[in-house]
């Protein structure tokens, strides 16, 4: 599966299993060449017991304004809503980044779009607002922001300011609910080991109109 | 020393096993609790689930968020080792640039192989797996039917730990009483998936998977699996209470250090390992079997892939357990004055007939599973439900265009959230941030299904391997080329799989994205991507038409036999291991039998 046609929170609907592109259905090399092997990042064996934070298996490589940039943006997209903080606050940023620098296939294209969508935002900030995006007025951002979100379309034109927006938005809502505080936001209750599987509550089962009618 | 290194192997073994899978590692669990002494080779490093399973680590502690890159394909946490899609070093090729005719080979390279991070489906071949040629005139039959094998599913299934029930469903073969263990109660989404299935004729059970779902019974299944022999028995019931039950957290597929799923590293190796019999040497990795004047196996050669030096063990005999294609390729590979196109390939056919598991999925989302209250659905980290094949009556009756079925598999609920995942548009379009991101993120979480069909492919002369006629892997062993071809039977079975699928979900009242093409060339996966491969050993009744007989040995060297799926003469929809570990028990005892009566 191409993860750029999954849906919206597909993760949660495949049994857990997420697959990064098959080289395989990628672009064909000559009859009798074998398939090359990928980019040396973390490698295949790397020590998997070991928590790990970006920037530990490749360097990263946000310029300290693209920093700026990218943390303003998190925390449009994601803000602190009094109950739940904000994006920056639990690492998105350094995972962004982390995610622009990595040396595999979709990192690289994927690293050249907010790059260059970000080159432009800030372009685009001082050419109608007379000062970079992070410095621009919180109003002033709305605007852009707001404007890079009406795609209208389920897939944004390539090389859109709506795709690279679109993407950014993506990450950082990866970053955001694939920590525990935003598993917990989600309603992400599990990861703990319990004596007994009960199954879903008999209330809800009902309000569903299903019958937990499996006889084990 | 249990693991040894390449200067303390003994001078000489009963059996060589090569590999430690789920082949390898059932022969050798099979033949050490008999009192056979045994070598298992493996080609990968040694490695322990108890100490290396990152069972409850979370994303946010992993690079890009646990997200599957080329180097992880099915994630960073997930169990394997130094393999994948493609192992450093070696390479394999494909004639064809065409993706629907090229293949393509999944591989680890640890000590019990994919069995670390395989899915743990568990399904038994029916009655007419084992005979599809004389159902409908294609492939081939098997040279043994389903009740050669029964009384083996029922003794791995012991073993290991299976649960689901029994259905009394066609060719869905129930097992004994008091065989399979119960299993968990089905998800939200999975009660609904049923409920919405039974209209359209589609029967969704309990899935058969290798999980414990209480502690195996320790006083009373030693004795029935190894009657008669009070050490087996001993060892067993000991190991037996060391393997805890699920605790329903966690992914399987990171490995289960608590011993409570089914890995060779977890459940066949320990008690091997126990009875004092088995040596195992890890990155030893066997080029060729090796022969004695009068054509029988005197043992390998392998490299030590620590210092890259060759060395040579004997024994009385050798099994291959590498997997189907790694098998065919040692076999290729061991060519001598008297096999000069390699060993056990006087029928030509050695590499021949590989077979995959058709595959093609279908996602749909779901509005009655939105905002639903937040509550706990890890479960045995895995499918809790499966539907088997059901349109027998019709496909008889000429009806659907394929010969043969598919089962489904399904993934719903709300599963830790770990890896990219794209957020799409919302409703009007757009890209939602701030409040509004949040909001739907709560929502929509959970309210996915995933299908996935798995369905038999029909063996055919254009899907096969070779030793390729230039490539090497960095020790210089000749390495495998592919062929592959899909025959029209499968095209038409992926499209009416998809079709099902929306079908499911509009009945679910869902919704899918885009419609189902009637082409079923577009949807299929690759050969070889759902990981099911088999064949190119193939067993039969004749010499001239098969490569091993119905014990799965060499028909040319008859103290050469073949453990893994590359004897299945036919690939079912079932998946594959459950049938491996099942006749591996029975070969072993095979050769148990006649190395006492002095043929081997
Ligand atoms: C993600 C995934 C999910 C799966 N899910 C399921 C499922 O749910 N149900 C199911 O039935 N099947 C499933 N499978 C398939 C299952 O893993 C295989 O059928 C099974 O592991 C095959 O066992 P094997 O012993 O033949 O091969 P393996 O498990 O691959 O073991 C072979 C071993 O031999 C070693 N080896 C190879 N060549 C050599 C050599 N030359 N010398 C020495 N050693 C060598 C390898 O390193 C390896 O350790 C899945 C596979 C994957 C990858
Ligand atoms: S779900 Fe159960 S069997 Fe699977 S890894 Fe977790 S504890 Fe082990």
């Amino acid at each position: 599966m191409d993860r750029r046609l999954a849906i919206k929170w597909m993760l949660a609907a495949s049994a857990g299993v997420v697959m990064a592109r098959n080289p395989m259905l990628g672009a064909s090399n000559p009859p009798g060449i074998a398939e090359p092997e990928p980019p040396f990042g973390y490698g295949k064996d790397s020590n998997l017991m070991k928590a790990s934070k970006p920037g530990d298996y490749w360097p990263l490589t946000f310029t300290e304004l693209q920093r700026r940039q990218a943390a303003v943006l998190a925390d449009i997209i994601i803000p602190d809503d009094g109950k739940n903080p904000s994006a920056t606050s639990v690492g998105v940023v350094d995972f962004v980044d982390e995610w622009v620098s990595a040396p595999y296939p979709d990192n690289l294209r994927d690293r050249k779009i907010i790059l260059d969508g970000m080159a432009w935002l800030d372009e685009e900030s001082v050419r109608r607002f007379g000062r970079r995006f992070a410095e621009s007025s919180e109003a002033d951002r709305l605007v852009l922001v707001e404007e890079m979100s009406r795609s209208q379309k389920a897939e944004p034109d390539a090389g859109s300011s709506q795709a690279f927006f679109r993407l950014v938005r993506d990450l950082v809502g990866v970053g955001y609910f694939t920590t525990p505080v935003g598993m917990k936001d989600l309603g992400y209750v599990g990861n703990v080991p319990l004596a007994t599987f009960d199954g879903p509550p008999a209330e809800l089962v009902a309000k569903l109109g299903l019958v937990d009618e499996v006889k084990w | 020393m249990p693991l040894i290194d390449s200067g303390s192997t003994a001078k000489s073994y009963d059996v060589i096993v090569v590999g430690s899978g789920a082949a390898g590692g059932q022969t050798a669990y099979t033949l050490t609790m008999e009192g056979a002494r045994v070598l298992m080779l493996e080609a990968g490093r040694n490695y322990d689930p108890r100490t290396e399973s990152p069972m409850f680590n979370t994303p946010d502690t992993a690079p890009l968020r646990g997200s599957g890159t080329p180097e992880k394909y099915f994630g960073y946490f997930d169990a394997t080792v130094g393999g994948g899609w493609t192992v450093p070093g070696e390479p394999y090729t494909n004639v064809s640039t065409e993706k629907n005719r090229k293949f393509t080979w999944w591989r680890s390279r640890m000590l019990g192989g994919r069995t670390n991070h395989w899915g743990r489906i568990s399904l038994r071949n029916g009655p007419y797996d084992f005979k599809p040629r004389s159902r409908d005139g294609l492939g081939f039959d098997w040279p043994i039917s389903y009740e050669d094998v029964s009384p083996y599913y029922d003794k791995v299934e012991m073993l290991v730990g299976v649960y689901g029930t029994n259905e009394g469903l066609e060719n869905t073969p129930n097992s004994p009483e008091g065989v399979l263990l119960p299993p968990p109660r089905a998800r939200i989404g999975e009660l609904l998936a049923r409920q919405r299935g039974r209209p359209l004729g589609i029967p969704v059970i309990a899935a058969h998977r290798a999980v414990l779902s209480r502690p195996l019974d320790s006083k009373n299944l030693p004795a029935k699996i190894h009657p008669g022999n009070a050490k087996a028995q001993r060892i067993l019931a000991e190991d037996m209470q060391n393997r805890a039950a699920c605790f329903w957290a966690t992914d399987c597929g990171r490995g289960c250090a608590i011993r409570a799923n089914y890995q060779s590293t977890t459940v066949h190796i320990p008690p091997a390992l126990a009875t004092g019999n088995l040596d195992i040497l890890t990155q030893a990795m066997v080029r060729e079997v090796t022969v004695d004047a009068a054509g029988k196996a005197t043992g390998v050669t392998y490299i030590d892939k620590t210092t890259g030096t060759e060395h040579h063990v004997s024994a009385r005999v050798v099994v291959l357990g590498a997997g189907a294609c790694e098998s065919v390729r040692i076999l290729l590979n061991s060519k001598s004055a008297l096999f000069p196109n390699g060993l056990a390939n006087s029928s030509g056919l050695v590499g021949k007939y590989i077979m995959d598991t058709v595959g093609a999925s279908w996602n749909g989302q779901i509005p009655l599973l939105e905002s639903l209250p937040p509550h706990n659905e890890d479960g045995a980290g895995g499918g809790h439900v499966y539907a088997p094949w059901w349109l027998y009556k019709e496909q008889r009756a000429g009806k659907l265009g394929f010969a043969r079925g598919y089962h489904v598999e399904f993934g719903t609920g709300k599963t830790m959230p770990q890896g990219f995942s794209s957020f799409g548009p919302n409703a009007d379009g757009n890209t939602s941030y701030g409040r509004r991101l949040r909001e739907e993120a709560r929502r929509y979480y959970g309210s996915y299904v995933g299908f996935t069909g798995r369905g038999e492919m029909i063996p055919n002369a254009d899907s096969f391997c070779e030793i390729d006629p230039k490539a090497v892997d960095k020790w210089g062993i000749p390495v495998l080329r592919f062929t592959w071809k899909w025959s029209d039977h499968e095209f038409k079975q992926v499209a009416h799989m998809q079709r099902t699928f929306a079908d499911w979900i509009a009945a679910m009242g869902g919704t899918s994205k885009g419609t189902p093409s009637p082409d079923g060339s577009k949807a299929i996966e690759p050969g070889g991507a759902i990981i099911h491969e088999v064949g190119g050993t193939i067993m039969g009744d004749k010499a001239s038409s098969s490569v091993t007989n119905s014990w799965s040995q060499t028909w040319d060297v008859p103290n050469v036999f073949v453990a893994d799926g590359g004897v299945f003469a036919s690939n079912a929809d079932k998946n594959p291991t459950l049938t491996i570990m099942a006749l591996a028990w029975r070969t072993a005892d095979r050769i148990l039998d006649q190395m006492r009566q002095g043929n081997l």
